[in-house]
């Protein structure tokens, strides 16, 4: 029998806002547990919640960036359930009225391009974090009410190799937004994600199993792998799949069954009164659209079209918003682009790897890149002095004044380099005759003696016309 | 000293001319207190240290001429947060919580330098109609001590019937201010759904609840009402329209000539104490005799299912409410408690009293899967449908009128045992919780020595033309000042 | 009659709640939640075909707050308050499941 898949992903994106979705505390990361929360954050009696403006524009910046329709009406709704680190004890979230619905992105899986949909979008308040010893459970509350979107893929996903490339290509589009970093390693993006399978041209679809909370794309890739084959066999088998939700585990790369609990999840959900209702304008679509950064796919058009670059170059400038962001600063202060794309595609990205770094933490500017290309450009230093003068700028160092400090300038001025001309050719009779015979290698010959005089720094060119004058007027 | 006529502007002047002192006038207040208190038990905290020194501070500084309330003192509901000054919800959840922020109207009233006395009984989170649900005591009607003073701003009318204070705040759900009002012979007014803020009020049904006064006149009342009226950004169900100066409307000017009064079959039918019937009557006709044109030819066809659609709208709000209480990061943890399960379940069974229970019960059963449509939403749209009943009356009409209650206090622990049959009695009130509008009881006669109120409904927002016809029929009839044989000299 | 809702039913809706009742509390109860959900069965007389529901009255729309920080100054009064608190953290009996909600 041969089976067809169906994956659902549901992935939550923290935004990047000043303060919470519902409360006025700030969203930051690494102080003193519950430094950052207030009487609204602890749920305590007589509080009430103010809704933050920011993230409903970043809802429907995030609907816009995946072709989504956005509600126009909206309201909020409780979710109610008891858990130490959700201090009201319900979640105010959008089950009615989703912020965004019906979108779609678009992936590419060998070679081949297809559309996946997108259900639905919304916005809802992130819940505090627990941690444990054996006897104790521990809660902060600070990141209580940072704000979360919440997208809803369509059941579209047919594959696990379609499903990373959905998340690859949903979180590349909200990363251009500007909304949210979206990293899978710092939390400000989750997926879980459900799968089904069903016999080829059964229009029912089978059970479905869930996994939530799995760390990386690759472990997503890998659970869905590992659920789909363990499908199979189960039905081959004779038996049925049961609706449950399990635990993938890393270092077996196996999908283990939890503990069902059985009734325990009425949510209750019912309109939240505390918020009233939104009515969003269509001015204010279209403001949000404007301000909305430009996409990947554009950039990349823009840079083999108007640019030259080759697609390659320009996917690889494009993968994520501040490299794309980092290279039009750099251009648009002058240096060539192909240049700039160079730079930042081998040596940028590997010292950035290097480190284990993010380009925006470190001290290298488009300015200083853009400075290094034009010295290159108008020679002040050889391609092989760059490189001495590339570590300057990757310290925040001005580059003309840090090649100028160290002696990286390369000696052009003919009058200068004239005398060492004609002293190495005074001192290499049989060179000279060597060439006058016929042996062009005697010219790279002298050239490398220049060079070693000058310690590297003559300029190559200038080297070249200089000794080929002489040499032809010996 | 009793306050039980004392006019607030006047206080202002004598205060400001130093014919009496702030101190003195605290001191007053508690001294009323200790005459009545042992019997009527309006308190649940007494605030003496604190509010004498604040009274002593504020005579130190001087009567600020704009503050109206300056050394004046007034009593909290219990359901209203006060910062440092314990806060119970008449509950053993949280017996022993000090909040550490005020609620948004006792900052607008500390603003005005006024001194709280204390925080008054109820039951407890506000649910119930006869402050017999607090989990410390029962307050004793002033009237007669064997029957309840309502709810569930029991407390509150008691104090203001008592002559402690001449105001004090109160919660209205779904009748809590003016139902004790109306047993208790003094005027509380609910006003209109987000004229008021509710931050700091103890959540009970958010769609419902606002705070108001209970006071000894209605131009205490007005004046009083301004003062906590506004928008606010901490709550974003607060009306952002204009607050009127009401009071200023209150003079021998006022008249209510060519107001149209509507009122409805279903308001005086076979349901109500024939006592409370003629009172009300009485109270018509006199409105008649004032130039007031009374229209009985009216409908509210949905008034029937008004008690049942409150309780599963109300319940509901409230069982998600109530969910934060689970011996956590505030309140009451049961000392027993061993896992985390039993940290929410002892915390909650032990610390909630039986009413409150059951609202919990009611409103969780009314959302949970298989039943929010057949409850919940149902609920809703009866709600839809009485909001119209209104809307209808009030197109051609100016207040809609009836007794605020079909009977007067009960005897306490009369009602107790059917929660059902005090549920009933709030008929009359709830459904203006339902559509958001303001009314008013007003003191309006007797039913065999015990106060029957007169419930007036106003248009959304309109304040002013409720107040207009209180401040007309106080004026011109003795009613309010009537006072209960209690306590002292008189 | 109190044919509405039996004590198994009460005993759910008590867990969803978090509450717990002994056998005669639940038997106690279970008649009194049975009449008042009676008196909700009432509004099934009155049809409401076509009748939009109605969650509050506030009269506003599109209320929001810009996104400003203000940073707390209440992390102290806060953890006073609380039973159990270690570390700047709150404490409670160890959660036996992991399935943190997590914003889901």
């Amino acid at each position: 029998m041969n089976f067809e898949t169906t994956i659902g992903l549901e992935v939550h994106v923290e935004l990047k806002t000043h303060s919470k979705i519902y409360s006025p505390t700030p969203v930051e990361f690494g102080d003193e547990p519950n430094a950052n929360t207030n009487v609204i954050d602890w749920a305590y009696p007589g509080t009430l919640p103010t809704l933050n403006k920011g993230v409903v524009r970043d809802g429907i910046m995030a609907g816009l960036a995946l072709h989504a329709q956005i509600s126009k009406h909206m309201h909020f709704d409780r979710k109610n359930y008891f858990y130490p680190d959700n201090p009201k004890a319900y979640q105010v979230t959008q089950s009615e009225t989703p912020i965004a619905h019906d979108g779609w992105i678009e992936i590419e899986v060998n070679g081949k391009k297809k559309k996946i949909g997108i259900k639905e979008m919304h916005i809802e308040e992130d819940a505090g974090k627990n941690t444990h010893t054996s006897n104790y459970s521990y809660v902060d509350l600070n990141r209580q009410g940072t704000p979360l979107i919440e997208i809803v893929s369509k059941p579209d996903i047919a594959s696990p190799e379609e499903a990373v490339a959905y998340l690859e290509a949903l979180r590349q589009r909200i990363q251009f937004t500007g909304i949210s970093d979206v990293k899978m390693e710092e939390g400000s993006m989750r997926v879980d994600t459900n799968i089904s399978i069903r016999p080829i041209g059964s229009d029912k679809y089978g059970t479905k199993t869930e996994m939530k909370n799995i760390n990386s794309f690759n472990f997503v890739k890998k659970a869905l792998n590992f659920e789909q084959q363990r499908h199979e066999k189960v039905i081959m088998a004779g038996g049925t799949i049961a609706q449950e939700t399990r635990r993938f585990d890393e270092a077996t790369g196996e999908t283990i069954s939890m503990r069902t609990k059985e009734g325990s999840d009425d949510y209750r959900y019912f309109p939240e009164p505390d918020i009233p209702p939104l009515e969003v304008s269509d001015e204010w679509i279209q403001e949000i659209e404007d301000a909305m950064p430009e996409m990947p796919g554009e950039r990349r058009a823009r840079y083999t079209n108007d640019l030259g670059l080759s697609e390659y170059d320009a996917m690889v400038l494009t993968q994520t918003k501040e490299m794309s962001d980092f290279f039009e600063a750099t251009i648009a202060l002058g240096a060539d682009p192909k240049k700039a794309a160079n730079y930042l595609m081998n040596d940028v990205n590997s010292y950035l790897n290097d480190k284990q770094v993010d380009l925006q933490d470190t001290k290298l500017t488009p300015a200083n890149l853009a400075g290094m290309i034009k010295l290159i450009d108008d020679g002040t230093i050889s391609s092989k002095m760059a490189k001495k003068v590339f570590k300057g700028i990757l310290d925040g160092q001005e580059p003309a004044a840090y090649a100028e400090k160290n002696g990286l300038v390369q000696l052009s001025d003919p009058a200068k380099l004239q005398p060492i001309v004609d002293e190495v050719l005074a001192n290499n009779q049989q060179s000279i005759e060597d060439y006058k015979n016929g042996k062009d290698r005697a010219v790279g010959f002298l050239v490398g003696q220049i060079m070693k005089q000058t310690r590297g720094k003559a300029n190559p060119g200038v080297v070249n016309k200089l000794l080929m004058k002489a040499l032809n007027e010996k | 000293m009793k306050f039980n006529e004392t006019d607030l502007t006047q206080l202002h002047e004598d205060l400001q001319t130093k014919k009496i002192s702030a101190k003195e006038l605290t001191k007053a207040a508690f001294d009323r207190i200790k005459e009545t208190d042992d019997d009527v038990k309006a308190f649940i905290t007494l605030n003496e240290d604190e509010a004498l020194k604040r009274a002593e501070a504020i005579d130190n500084e001087g009567i600020a001429a704009d503050k109206l309330l300056a050394g004046v003192p007034l009593a909290v509901k219990d359901n209203i947060v006060t910062k440092g000054l314990k806060t119970t919800a008449a509950s053993k959840m949280l017996e022993n919580f000090t909040p550490i922020y005020d609620a948004t109207v006792i900052e607008k009233l500390n603003a005005q330098d006024f001194i709280n006395v204390g925080k008054t009984n109820l039951d407890e989170f506000a649910m119930g109609g006869s402050t017999e649900n607090s989990a410390f005591f029962t307050t004793h009607n002033p009237w007669d001590l064997t029957r309840v003073p309502g709810g569930s701003s029991g407390g509150s009318a008691a104090a203001v019937a008592a002559g402690d204070v001449i105001g004090a705040l109160g919660t209205d759900t779904g009748g809590s201010i003016r139902m004790p009002s109306s047993y208790n012979n003094v005027v509380g007014l609910k006003p209109t759904y987000g004229r008021v803020s509710r931050w700091g009020a103890i959540a009970f049904g958010s769609s419902f609840d606002q705070i108001g006064w209970i006071t000894n006149s209605v131009k205490n009342n007005a004046l009083l009402t301004e003062i906590i009226s506004g928008q606010d950004d901490h709550d974003m169900t607060s009306s952002d329209r204009q607050v009127p100066n009401w009071a200023a409307s209150l003079n021998e000017n006022t008249n209510v000539k060519g107001l149209r009064i509507a009122v409805p079959k279903e308001y005086l039918d076979e349901g109500i104490q024939p006592g409370v019937r003629a009172v009300i009557n009485n109270a018509l006709k006199h409105f008649e005799e004032l130039g007031a044109i009374i229209d009985t030819d009216v409908s509210m066809p949905h008034t029937k299912y008004g008690v049942p659609a409150y309780y599963i709208l109300a319940s509901s709000e409230a069982s998600s409410n109530l969910q934060r209480y689970d011996g956590i990061r505030y309140g009451f943890r049961a000392p027993d408690a061993k896992t985390l399960e039993e940290v929410y379940v002892k915390s909650r069974t032990q610390g909630f009293g039986d009413e409150v229970k059951r609202r919990i019960m009611l409103g969780t059963f009314s959302l949970s899967a298989g039943f929010y449509d057949a409850y919940f939403n149902k609920a809703a749209k009866i709600r839809t449908l009485i909001a119209q009943d209104f809307a209808n009356v009030l197109k051609d009409h100016d207040l809609i009128m009836g007794p605020t209650g079909a009977n007067p206090a009960f005897e306490i622990g009369s009602e107790i045992a059917d929660p059902k049959t005090m549920y009933m009695n709030d008929i009359l009130t709830v459904p203006v919780n339902m559509a958001g509008l303001p009314a008013m009881s007003l003191p309006a006669g007797f039913d065999n020595g015990l106060p029957v109120g007169l419930h007036i409904i106003g248009k959304a927002f309109d304040e002013q033309t409720i107040y207009n016809a209180g401040y007309v029929f106080e004026q011109t009839t003795d009613f309010h000042k009537q006072m209960p044989k209690l306590g002292g000299q008189d | 009659m109190a044919s509405q809702i039996d004590q198994q039913q009460v005993k759910h809706v008590a867990e969803l709640a978090k509450l717990e009742f002994n056998d005669a509390e639940l038997a106690k109860f279970t008649p009194q939640l049975g009449s008042i959900i009676d008196m909700f069965e009432e509004l099934q007389a009155q049809n409401t075909d076509g009748v939009e529901p109605m969650y509050s009255p506030t009269d506003r729309v599109n209320v929001m707050r810009e996104d400003v920080a203000v940073k707390s100054n209440e992390r102290e009064a806060l953890l006073k308050n609380a039973p159990d608190t270690e570390g700047g953290l709150i404490k409670v009996p160890a959660i036996m499941d992991d399935e943190s909600e997590d914003g889901e």
